[in-house]
């Protein structure tokens, strides 16, 4: 069975934004929303100061508490553990939005674009989508990408044109997309040759983004 | 852990706060109305019916909340898992119900709405508990609190809308007594559960309205009206609204100030080599 995850190397991001701005060239998000963003962490106290940059969003986690608390039934999780949103079904409640331990999900309830307000230039009139105002949205991992590569016979994490635009853009090799049921995947060598862990696990969601620690 | 610090939640409002705020007092009023008729056999109706439009008006306020208002329907199909879909289904007999008993006085009627009242309002509990992304509200203890916030904001309700006798006003004293006891119990474990600060301080600048004029005032006025019958209604009276009263601010603040999310963490975060530093660790793949 496959199972969609993702690792980032802490390691090697640099905190560039190249992630956040594909994904928001790929999925026509807002102003204001990101679907995949790149927190900037300074720890320590002076001399011993740390900066590391974290890349964040929906974890599609194994047990999502967001699906469990919809209650329209437009969260939903793939077999391939991927958690999607209908927009025909949401009903833009927000209860997803204060579930979500990771602060992943938006709604957005007005037109609003980068240039121009809510006057679209022609490239954001061609990619705008009515349907996802006044519901929640949120990262999908680019399942298009990842179900039509598939269907051309492509890999997912291997073949950029079935791998999720984040980690397609990512200038410095810190993002992986993978099968993590498959031992010879780029994530499943990563995640078994490195100490790694995950956000808020605690929780007990089984986010299904890793991070690699030095 | 290395963390980016929590902030507050905007997507929940004040209309969110209002939904728990009227469907707490309107189910813990047909509660208390229920057992105030069973005790004493008299059925006080105008209770029953502010307590329908106590769970409306909260309803409806949701309604104004939501993005796509006219996909209403949609919150039943998820009963399975939702408590929000649980909470509507509810709502329907629920308000058919106390309708029902309000207009005709039936004694089946009302115990069913009680009833019914008694599980819309543990799925409200329900819901804020379900809330995994803010620790104030997923915190156990927020179900006995939302619980015994409902029985006294109801208990307050009916003293200041019905004649009280001895039972009312003896509920009334154990239900503010029992929410003092869950609000107590919901801060300490907050605090050592490790809730963000800003969470924290929210609750505690209530801590001393709800202790003064939401627990002791209205204890005190609710034994000086068992001691005073003559003065009874005037002193359940304003026990019943510093009850009501200091039962939503509870709410509003939780709902709305003290709905910090737990930011970002990582237990571990990697140290930056220098220049001539090797990696410890194999990357490979």
């Amino acid at each position: 069975m496959t199972r969609w995850v993702m690792v980032v190397d802490l390691d090697r991001c640099v905190g560039c934004q190249t992630c956040t701005a594909a994904c928001k060239q790929a999925n026509a998000t807002p102003p204001d929303v990101q679907w995949r963003r790149v927190l900037d962490m300074e720890t320590g106290a002076y001399p011993d100061v740390r900066r590391t940059f974290v890349p964040v969003g929906c974890m599609h986690c194994d047990d999502p508490p967001c699906m469990s608390v919809c209650p329209s039934t437009a969260t939903r999780k793939r077999a391939d553990g991927i958690v999607t949103i209908d927009y025909d079904l949401c009903i833009g409640c927000g209860y997803c939005i204060v579930a979500c331990p990771y602060q992943a999900r938006y709604r957005t309830d007005r037109a609003n674009f980068a240039y121009g307000g809510s006057n679209p230039n022609e490239a954001e009139a061609k990619c705008f989508d009515e349907r996802r105002l006044g519901v929640a949205t949120k990262c999908t991992f680019c399942v298009d990408r990842i179900d039509a590569g598939i269907e051309q016979g492509l890999t997912p994490g291997v073949d950029p044109e079935a791998t999720p635009a984040c980690v397609n853009s990512c200038i410095a090799g810190a993002l992986h997309f993978g099968d993590i049921e498959r031992a010879e995947s780029k994530v499943s060598v990563l995640l078994a040759k490195n100490h790694h862990c995950r956000m808020h696990e605690e929780l007990g969601t089984g986010p299904r983004i890793y991070y690699l620690q030095d | 852990m290395e963390h980016i610090a929590p902030w507050l939640q905007t997507s929940w409002d004040r209309r969110a706060a209002g939904n728990f705020i009227g469907g707490g007092t309107g189910s813990g009023l047909a509660m208390i109305a229920a057992a105030s008729a069973l005790w004493s056999g008299n059925l006080q109706r105008p209770p029953l019916a502010v307590a329908a439009l106590a769970i409306a008006a909260g309803l409806a306020l949701v309604w104004l909340e939501i993005g796509r208002p006219w996909r209403f329907l949609h919150v039943f199909f998820h009963p399975q898992t939702s408590w929000m879909t649980r909470e509507a289904l509810l709502a329907p007999p629920l308000l058919l119900a106390l309708a029902a008993a309000a207009w005709t006085g039936d004694g089946v009627a009302t115990a069913f709405a009680a009833l019914l009242a008694l599980a819309f309002l543990y799925s409200q509990a329900r819901i804020l508990r379900a809330a995994q992304g803010i620790p104030a509200w997923r915190e156990p203890a927020i179900v006995p609190l939302m619980l015994a916030t409902g029985f006294a904001d109801g208990a307050g309700a009916f003293l200041a809308l019905a004649a009280a006798d001895t039972f009312v006003l003896v509920v009334a004293i154990a239900a503010i007594i029992a929410r003092w006891f869950a609000w107590t119990t919901y801060r300490r474990r907050l605090g050592r559960n490790g809730a963000p600060i800003g969470a924290l301080a929210a609750l505690t600048a209530i801590d001393a309205p709800v202790l003064l004029l939401g627990t002791v005032a209205p204890l005190v006025l609710l034994v000086a009206a068992l001691v005073l019958p003559r003065l009874a209604v005037p002193l359940a009276l304003a026990a019943g609204l510093l009850a009501l009263g200091s039962g939503w601010l509870v709410k509003g603040v939780i709902v709305t100030r003290a709905a910090f999310n737990q930011g970002f963490a990582l237990p571990h975060l990697p140290r930056r080599r220098t220049a001539g530093e090797e990696s410890s660790a194999p990357k490979g793949g």
